[in-house]
């Protein structure tokens, strides 16, 4: 299991979409090959956007199916922060 | 002269912005004329996104701004115009002049320019956590979608306004980049740009695929979210791309349960083509500080929406075997 902690590469507003595809693209992914699972501790992200959390999720979602949520863990998130993540994974779910 | 010709009326808020935008006359783009109101001019920070956008695609020197008269010109020096026009207001700004709360014009080009101007424009904004939320949100998704979009060599021009009275803020945020129609027919089919822009509202279309869930940097949400604020929160909302524009209009007030639709057309609203062709596209909200809501509690109408537009679409392509 390793742990990502968002705060200090993302700030306290998690916008950056840019931050959020190296995160996924050197972090996550790398661990997943590990056969790691992951956590992802949003602690003292006050919010975030749907275009971040999308940049970050969804393209795992697609390359490793809906699967890949059993190996990902999403911590201390807020309210916000919970919604817009149920709502990226659950378009992702919906598509075809 | 032929140029393009700005005229900076008496008011050009959201709600009767449609006047200022027929008006304008963009046959030569090579220079720009300005002149204003005599004796007031009150408008909306999306019309000065505007103004300072043609600016940056034209030569200061091909720049002619007549001599401001009314009362209200201070304004315009404050929130920067002249500095982005590049040419001399000769309009002194004295200090005991009231600042109010403003974010001055301000080109943003890339990535870590939006982040730094985000942590900045808050504190200057003097908002609530709450109301900051809603602001910051905005500001961020509109802004990447010019610069992830738009194509456009002068960034996102952005500047916004709190307005004591109306208790509201209001936003322009403005490119010179390809406009909607360009990038949504990148992977859709829209004749006009009215179509382009009713497309980019709704959830889950974007110009970067056809395929649903969008690719892995673009869903095809941001519009559709940004929509939704400004309907829950009874606020104008506004696009204006190649010659045609939407406009959100306000609630009625008084209605207990607000519903959201994924097709812009669906909401109250005004819609017109054959405007002045801009090059780029322009978005004008304002959101009542009065009435905003919880985020929160909006994003569960937004779930709610986008997952029964997603289920719609799904099952409009399903086919049944057709035995004979």
């Amino acid at each position: 299991m390793i742990e990502i902690k968002l705060l200090p590469i993302v700030g306290s507003f998690a916008e950056n979409k840019d931050l959020a595809r190296d995160i996924r693209l050197k972090k996550i992914i790398h661990a997943l090959e590990d056969k790691q699972e992951i956590t992802l501790d949003f602690d003292g992200i006050d919010l975030t956007t749907q275009s971040f959390i999308h940049a970050l999720i969804s393209d795992l979602i697609r390359k490793y199916g809906i699967d890949v949520l059993d190996k990902l863990y999403f911590k201390n998130c807020n309210e916000t922060v919970t919604k817009i993540i149920n709502i990226v994974v659950d378009y992702m779910q919906e598509r075809e | 002269m032929v140029c393009m010709k700005v005229h900076l009326p008496n008011s050009a808020f959201l709600g009767n912005i449609d006047p200022f935008l027929r008006n304008f006359d963009n046959s030569n783009t090579a220079k720009l004329k300005i002149t204003a109101n005599k004796k007031w001019i009150s408008i909306h920070p999306v019309v000065l996104s505007m103004i300072a956008s043609l600016g940056l695609t034209v030569k200061s020197s091909n720049i002619q701004c007549e001599k401001l008269e009314a009362a209200s010109k201070h304004y315009l020096e404050r929130m920067g115009l002249f500095r982005f026009l590049n040419i001399e207001s000769e309009i002194v700004i004295k200090e005991h002049e009231p600042a109010g709360r403003f974010i001055p014009l301000t080109k943003i080009d890339n990535s870590e320019e939006l982040t730094k101007f985000i942590t900045n424009m808050i504190p200057l904004l003097h908002l609530e956590s709450k109301q900051a939320e809603l602001i910051k949100y905005i500001v961020s998704e509109l802004v990447r979608n010019v610069l992830e979009h738009s194509r456009s060599e002068n960034g996102a021009i952005v500047s916004a306004q709190y307005y004591k009275k109306s208790n509201t803020i209001r936003i322009g945020i403005v490119d010179t980049g390809v406009g909607i129609k360009s990038t949504i027919n990148m992977s859709h089919n829209a004749p006009t740009d009215l179509e382009a822009i009713r497309l980019a509202q709704i959830p889950g279309i974007t110009g970067a695929t056809r395929r649903e869930g969008g690719t892995e940097l673009n869903a095809g949400a941001g519009l559709f979210f940004i929509r939704s604020i400004a309907k829950v929160n009874r606020d104008f909302f506004m696009v204006y791309s190649g010659d045609a524009m939407y406009k959100l209009l306000k609630s009625k007030a008084g209605l207990k349960r607000i519903r959201l639709h994924a097709d812009p057309f669906k909401d109250r609203h005004s819609k017109g083509e054959k405007f002045p062709f801009w090059q780029g596209t322009i978005v004008g909200i304002d959101i009542s500080l009065d009435s905003t809501k919880e985020f929160s509690i909006l994003l569960d109408l937004i779930r709610d929406t986008y997952i029964k537009t997603i289920r719609e679409r799904r099952k409009a392509r399903y086919r049944r075997p057709r035995f004979i």
